[in-house]
C-alpha cells in the first residue's frame, strides 16, 4: 500500500514519535511511503537546531537518519517553517537571517506537495492534529 | 478521478495559527481544483462567529479569507450544529452563510463520504 504521512506536532510530542514508528513499520511491512509532509508545529521535526537532553530520544536526528537511509521524500511546509523560524540556507539568505535550521535530506516546499501526496497515496495518515 | 479531501477545522481563530493553517490547506486544494470539503467542528465554529474584532488582538482577520472560499471553488462547507449550540452561537448569524449545519449522525456520513480526512 502507498502511504502519505503528515505530521502536525512538534518534535517533543508523543504523536511525532508515533509518526516515526508508523513510518518505520510501514516500510518494514513492505509498504511504500510516497511522501512525508511536515506542517504546523511538525516543521520542528526537521530542525537541526533542536537540542534534546542526553537521556531522551533525539527525534529530529532520528527523522534525518530515517529519511536519509531510505531516501524518502521529506517535505517541510515552507510557510509554516518561515513562521516558526525553521529556515534552510536559501530562505535564511532571502530573509537575511543568521540561523539555518534545515538542510538535507529535507526540502522546503508548498502545501501543493501535501495535496499531491494525498492524491498519489492510498492512505493519508496524520499525526498530531487537533 | 481526483481523491476527495475533507478538512475538519477544530481550533478557534485566536488560539494560534491552527485555524489559519487549516484554511490554507483548503485554499491550496481549491486552487488545484481538487474536491475539497471543510467542516467546522468544536471550537472551530468560533471562526464563524459574527462581529469579531481581530484588531483588538493585533491579528489579521480570518473571516475575509473564509468568504473567499467559493471563489477558490470550495463549496462543500459544513458546520457542526451541536458545536454551535454548545457554544451559545446564533446559528442564523454565522459569517459563512453557505455552510450547511449538520447533526452528529450526518457528520459521520460526511466523513465516510470523503477519501481522505485531515483534522486540525
Amino acid at each position: 500500500m502507498k502511504f502519505a504521512i503528515a505530521v502536525f506536532s512538534a518534535a517533543h510530542a508523543p504523536s511525532s514519535r508515533r509518526a516515526l514508528l508508523f513510518a518505520q513499520a510501514a516500510l518494514a511491512g513492505g509498504h511504500e511511503i510516497v511522501r512525508l509532509f511536515f506542517y504546523q508545529d511538525g516543521v520542528y521535526n526537521a530542525s537541526a537546531s533542536v537540542v534534546t537532553p542526553q537521556d531522551e530520544l533525539d527525534l529530529p536526528r532520528q527523522w534525518r537518519a530515517f529519511v536519509s537511509e531510505h531516501q524518502l521524500d521529506g517535505v517541510v511546509c515552507i510557510a509554516a517553517a518561515l513562521r516558526r523560524g525553521v529556515l534552510n540556507e536559501e530562505e535564511a539568505r532571502r530573509y537575511q537571517r543568521d540561523a539555518v535550521a534545515v538542510g538535507a535530506p529535507w526540502e522546503l516546499s508548498g502545501l501543493g506537495q501535501l495535496h499531491d501526496a494525498a492524491q498519489d497515496a492510498d492512505r493519508l495518515i496524520c499525526f498530531g492534529g487537533a | 478521478m481526483a481523491k476527495s479531501l475533507l478538512i475538519i477545522s477544530r481550533q478557534s481563530p485566536w488560539s494560534g495559527p491552527g485555524a489559519r493553517e487549516a484554511l490554507d490547506i483548503v485554499l491550496a486544494g481549491g486552487a488545484f481544483d481538487l474536491p475539497i470539503g471543510l467542516l467546522f467542528l468544536d471550537d472551530g465554529v468560533f471562526q464563524l462567529a459574527a462581529k469579531q474584532d481581530a484588531k483588538a488582538l493585533q491579528q489579521k482577520d480570518l473571516s475575509a479569507n473564509l468568504q473567499a472560499l467559493p471563489m477558490f471553488g470550495v463549496e462543500e462547507l459544513f458546520v457542526c450544529a451541536e458545536s454551535v449550540a454548545q457554544r451559545g452561537l446564533d446559528s442564523n448569524a454565522l459569517s459563512l452563510e453557505d455552510a450547511r449545519a449538520l447533526s452528529a449522525q450526518e457528520i459521520t456520513a460526511l466523513i465516510d463520504r470523503y477519501d481522505q480526512v485531515i483534522t486540525l
